[in-house]
Formats: structure tokens, sequence, C-alpha cells
């Protein structure tokens, strides 16, 4: 297959969703073929840039992906696929990216607040911001301060998103944000929260740096601070 | 292949067996005493030819009698009545296939309504800023026209929900009378859809036209036997328990013509049968029988369908209320008496008292849509469009109708359950418990593509915007403009050749409708 065949090949596996050889994505013959980690390994074997791939492959997959969400032809469950292929060969593509010194996109570490435990909106914005091309460190639920303000100080993030579903447990996001400024950590960090029961208005009362309503939304805050950062 | 229908496995029951027993009792003894009056002769003497009781009803001029119908009657024309009637259609794929012993669910318009709903959009500007702006519905109500059913029956031939087609407007053009407004609307119907269609007839006059029309277009006199893409519906029962002169000849006339007829009943519980339920029940099932019986007694195997629609009078002014609980109360327990009897059901749902489509119109049509369906009768006449009690019909509410029709015909979906599927699953939760997210998302999309899950309500807006009604009004634009498989061009001529009667404009050979 030549370079150019297997970036669109790539670009296809990402629009269809397919991760890997078992993944069914929209067109069904497809399955058992190879999907965008295999291909992607492959295209760095054959010398093909990292960045080459994820222009003409990853992210031009994911605008199609993102036009055919907008025209409701592709639903959550569509974006999420395309997203985790995505996130998938980021991973991949990391090593040669830095070894390259090519810029990539910030880091980000997310988490659940202490005492709550629902994670299937978090879980979601994770997957949609490693397609888009973040560092994520999932810290997973109920974390505790004392394990955010540690991960920050040994992983520099440049963003912490906190997540709580219940008005009994946003109060803990102050409380982390209070942790992190007694620890010297607070201006390392643009901290966004999200969550069923937080608000804009909220994350003003407690000194975050943005509220993100939705995945989407959170990609959107990140472009907005990645550019005021000039990145 | 006759259409599918919605085949209720589990049909939801009201009334115990015990107390279906006791209204079929109930009703024979309601046969024999008071009986019936009756107002056609030839009814009276066709009872009396068969060992009933006919009395001249004293100080009357001779045109109306007592009858006492015996239970012998009642049973032999149960036996002789088919229990698996066709309803055929233009399109053979449309066929419709209804079995006194099966409650698969056919969903087919009507009413006849003397006023058309037209819905338009005007821009509203706020009073205090003038840069918020909106768009409000507006409906305008106007006579029905021939236009106007034609229309009807186009947009219907194309909502997917829609099994078959009763004419929904009465047509009162200039050019429309008593001696041509049958062959009209039945042409207008058959022209516009391929589906089944059903109507009741104005001037038994037309009787022979209109038979000979669908005679034409289905290929001849036996293909029509074979094929009955037309079927009619009479009232001769007006209630409490009087044969009508008029509609009794009508339905006699039809049954000796072996055409598909609905013997319908409509009571109104407080006025024109008893308040109580065991009391709107008894006598309803009584009307049913006695023109059951009557159309055996007339050809005998004559495919009847056992049609009920109940409706309890509103308080405030006596006149219907569909929207009522108890009429859909009625309408169910109509749907066990006919499958006692293994007679295909036509029942009535969706029917609303509000006169504009809205929340009203809704929940009312939506709360006895799921129910009777849910009953299981074959022929579900399920009001599409309708609105006002029987009054009114808007196009509008027959595409929002539609979208209701699936929701429900969704979730009758048949359960997937077996040992394979949950075999599956069980891998499925293991796998996923196994990884850090525990999510299922990744299984949804082979499932969502699949149909397996419901689509999101079809006129669903943006945000918080409303947009229900503009949207459905876009669909009702788009299916207007589909094209709809009207007769061939020489089956046409021939209709309009030997067909006396029919408008000019309905020729869409000759620039019509």
């Amino acid at each position: 297959m030549s370079a150019a065949d297997l970036l669109a090949s790539i670009k296809e596996n990402v629009i269809q969703g397919r991760k890997t050889t078992e993944d069914i994505g929209i067109d069904e013959s497809l399955t058992g073929t190879p999907g965008v980690v295999e291909m992607v390994e492959e295209a760095l074997e054959a010398d093909i840039p990292a960045e080459d791939v994820i222009t003409n492959s990853l992210t031009a997959g994911m605008e199609v992906v993102g036009e055919k969400f907008s025209t409701k032809e592709y639903f959550i469950p569509d974006m999420l696929a395309s997203a985790d292929a995505v996130g998938a060969a980021m991973e991949i593509l990391k090593p040669h990216l830095e070894e390259a010194n090519v810029a990539t996109k910030g880091k980000i570490v997310v988490a659940t607040v202490k005492g709550d435990i629902h994670d299937i909106g978090k879980n979601i914005v994770s997957i949609l911001l490693k397609g888009a091309g973040y560092e994520v460190i999932d810290l997973g639920i109920d974390v505790s301060k004392e394990k955010i303000v540690e991960v920050v100080r040994e992983e520099k993030p440049d963003y912490l998103g906190l997540s709580a579903l219940l008005t009994t447990t946003m109060t803990e996001m102050p409380v982390v944000i209070k942790a992190l400024e007694e620890n010297g950590l607070r201006d390392s960090v643009k901290i966004l929260i999200g969550g069923a029961a937080v608000s804009d208005d909220y994350a003003k009362e407690i000194g975050a740096d943005a509220f993100c309503a939705d995945g989407f939304q959170a990609i959107k805050v990140l472009e907005e601070m990645e550019k005021a950062n000039g990145k | 292949m006759p259409r599918e229908g919605i085949l209720i496995k589990k049909p939801i029951e009201r009334i115990t067996g015990e107390q279906v027993r006791q209204i079929h009792d109930s009703s024979l003894g309601i046969l024999t005493e008071p009986g019936l009056f009756c107002f056609n002769r030839r009814a009276a003497e066709v009872f009396r030819n068969h060992g009933a009781e006919v009395s001249a009803v004293s100080g009357s001029d001779a045109s109306s009698w007592t009858i006492k119908i015996t239970e012998k009657l009642v049973t032999d024309a149960l036996a002789s009545a088919p229990s698996t009637i066709t309803l055929g259609a233009r399109n053979a794929d449309n066929a419709l296939v209804m079995k006194g012993n099966e409650a698969r669910v056919y969903y087919i318009t009507g009413s006849e309504t003397n006023t058309w709903l037209d819905v338009d959009f005007p821009t509203y500007v706020s009073q205090t800023d003038s840069s918020k702006e909106i768009q409000v519905p507006e409906f305008k109500p106007r006579r029905g026209t021939v236009a106007d059913l034609c229309a009807s029956a186009h947009v219907c031939e194309h909502l997917d929900t829609v099994d078959g087609y009763i004419r929904t407007v009465n047509i009162q053009d200039r050019e429309i009378n008593e001696t041509n407004k049958d062959v009209n609307k039945f042409f207008a119907c058959l022209n516009n859809t391929t589906k089944h269609v059903q109507s009741g007839l104005t001037n038994l006059v037309q009787l022979d036209n209109v038979v000979k029309m669908a005679e034409i277009i289905a290929g001849g006199a036996e293909k029509l036997r074979e094929n009955p893409l037309i079927s009619f519906i009479t009232c001769l029962v007006k209630s409490p328990l009087q044969f009508v002169d008029d509609t009794t000849e009508t339905f006699i006339e039809v049954c000796q013509r072996g055409l598909p007829v609905i013997v319908s009943s409509s009571p109104q519980a407080g006025t024109s049968a008893p308040i109580k339920e065991a009391g709107i029940m008894a006598q309803i099932n009584a009307e049913v029988l006695a023109g059951i019986t009557l159309g055996q007694l007339v050809n005998p195997g004559t495919p009847v369908l056992y049609g009920s629609v109940p409706v309890r009078a509103r308080m405030d002014t006596l006149g219907d209320s569909y929207g009522s609980i108890e009429t859909t109360q009625y309408n169910i327990d109509c749907v066990q008496m006919a499958r006692f009897y293994n007679i295909p059901n036509y029942s009535t749902s969706g029917v609303c008292d509000t006169k504009i489509p809205g929340q009203q119109s809704t929940v009312e049509r939506l709360f006895s849509d799921i129910l009777v369906t849910l009953s299981g009768p074959q022929f579900l006449h399920c009001a599409f469009g309708l609105l006002d009690c029987n009054s009114v019909f808007c196009l509008l509410q027959a595409v929002l109708d539609d979208a209701h029709f699936k929701m429900i015909k969704s979730f009758l979906r048949e359960p997937r359950i077996d040992e394979a599927e949950l075999s599956v699953i069980r891998k499925q939760i293991t796998d996923v418990v196994a990884t850090s997210q525990k999510m299922f998302i990744n299984y949804i999309r082979p499932v969502m593509r699949s149909g397996e899950i419901s689509p999101p309500y079809v006129f669903e807006g943006d945000g918080e915007d409303d947009n229900v009604f503009a949207l459905a009004n876009e669909r009702m634009q788009e299916l207007l403009a589909k094209p709809v498989e009207h007769i061939d061009e020489a089956t046409t001529e021939r209709v309009f050749n030997e067909i006396p009667g029919l408008l000019p404009g309905l020729n869409v050979y000759k620039g019509g409708n």
C-alpha cells in the first residue's frame, strides 16, 4: 500500500470508528481488516512521519466525524468510537512526536471528586479529549484532594478537570482548589469543572477557571486556553 | 404479502371472562326484551322470515316495528360470520388480513369531518424587545373539499404507520351534491393511496356506481371479490336499539354484494346509553349483535366487523367526550367482546376533545392510542388527524400522530431474550468490568444501526426550543411533494367514461388533482 493509500485508509477507519481489527465499523464488511492502531503502526514502520499521520489521517478523519455528528448522521457513540481510536493512535505516536520535537497539545488530569462515584460524563470527556489530541490522566472516581495534589505536583499537567454529579459532592471542588493553593500549585494549572450539579456561576464562585457543560465544550475551552498560551 | 400490523401477543384485558359472559347474556336478554325498534321494512321482513318476533308498533303508520331476536338467531349468525376478513388494496402488499382470534392491530384513519384545519406560522415580535421574534402556529378552520381529501389520502399513503385509509374529510365543493358525492370521494381516495379504502355511503343510489368503479380498478368483479380494495361502514343501529331506515337499507344492499362491511354502533354513555359501564357494554354489544345477525340473515358469510365507537358524555355539555378515561375503557371492553365472538373488531382510539393540536390533544390521543392498541383490536380506527371529537381534520395532526404510532410500534417490538443472547451479554459484561472505565459504549453502535433501539422523537427541537409543529409542518410539506402511485391512465379513462358524476378535476391525466 502506498503512503497516500495508507493515510487515506487510516482516515477512513477513524471515520468508521474502528480502533482495532476486531472492531465493527459502520461498514460491517471492514470487520477483520486492520483498524487505526494496526495501520498507524504500519505507517511508522514505513517511515511515514507521525505529524503526517496526525494531520492527514487522524485530524482529517475527526473533522469528517464532526460534520456527520452535526448533521445527525452520527451520534455520540460514533463520535466516541472515533475519538477512542484517535486516542489510541496518539499514544503510539507520542514518542515519535517528542523525538521529532513536534509540539503536542496539553496534558490534563481528570477526576471525579471525593464522595462521588458517578463517572459516565467524566469518561466521555476523557475519550473526547484523547481523540482531540490531549494527553489525559484519568484518576477515576471518589478521588481525594491529597491524591489530586500529589498527581498535579508529579505530572505537572496544564489542566485539571474536576467532575461532580451531586449537590452533596460539588462542595468538594473548592476544597480541592484550596488544597492546591495551600501547596503552591494553584497557579500551575488551569482548573475546569463539570457535572450535572455545577454551573458557570459556581465555577466563578469557587475560583475555577472554567465550567464545561459537556465534552465538546471542554475541547472548545481547552482550545481557547491553548491559543491564549501561544500553542 | 399483507401488511404486518402489530401482533399483540398478550393483549391487555379489563374485564374477566366471567364478565364477558355476563355482558353477552345480558345483551341476549336485551335483544328479546325490550328488543329493537326497526324503521326499515326489509329488515323487519328478513327477521320475520327467519322466525324473529316482529310486531308493528301500534299507532304508527305501519313503518315501524319491534323486533325480538332470539338467542338461536344470534348464535347461528355468529357461526356464519367469517372469523378471518381480508381487506384488499390497490397494492396487494397493502392488504390487511384480520383474524378474530389474533390480536394483530392495523392502524387506520378516519372519520369523516366537515372541517379542514389549515396551519400557518405567522411571526410575532416582542413588544418589549423588537429583536425577539417567535413563530406561533395559527390554525384556521374551513369547509373540506375534494382537493383536501386528495391531499389527505396522498399524505397518508406516505405515513408508514397508516395501514388503511378511511376518508377523513367531507367533500363540500359547490359541484358536489347528494348524487355524485360517493363516487367522487371514493375515487379521490383510491386515486391517491394504494392502501385499503373505507367509507360510509351518502346515498344508496350511488352504491352500484361505487362498486363498479372498484371493479374496474381491481380488474373485474371477481378480482374485487378476491381483493376487496374498498369496504363500507354503516351505523345501522342508532342508540338506543333502533334500526334506522336508510342506513339499514344501505347495510342490506352492501351485504347482498358480499363486500366487507362494518356494523358500527356509537352509543353515548349518559344520553343514548346508560352511564354505567355495565349498561353501555350490554347495550352496545346487543346493538352490534343485532346488526351482525341481520347481515348474516341477508347473506350468510358476509364479512362483517364488530364495530364499536362507544363514548362517554361530557358533563358540562352532554356532548361526546372521546378524551375521557371511560371512553377508552369501553373500547377495550368491546375489543374483548369481539374476540369472544371470534370476529375481527373495529375499535376507536385517538379521538380528542380539544379543537387544535397541542398538549391536550397529545395527552388525550396518546392515552387511548397506547391502551387500545395494547388490547389488540384488528382494525383500529385511530383518528389520525382528528380533533374536536369527530368534527375537525388537521393534516399536521395526522403527521404528528404518525410519529406517536411509530413510538408505540417501537415499544411493542418482540423482546429479544434467549440463551444465545444472554450468553453473548455475559461475555460482554465480563469484558467491560475488566476495563478501567467500565463502560458499554463500544457495544452500542451495532445495536443502534440495526434499529434495535428506538430513535429520538422525530420532531425534537434544539436546546430549549419547542419546534414540534414547525418540524411536523416541514415533514407534511415533504410528503405532499412526494409523488403517489395514481391509478393508471387507461383505467382512469375507463372509470371516467363509465362512472357518471366524477369531477373532471380529479383526472390527473387531464391536469387534475
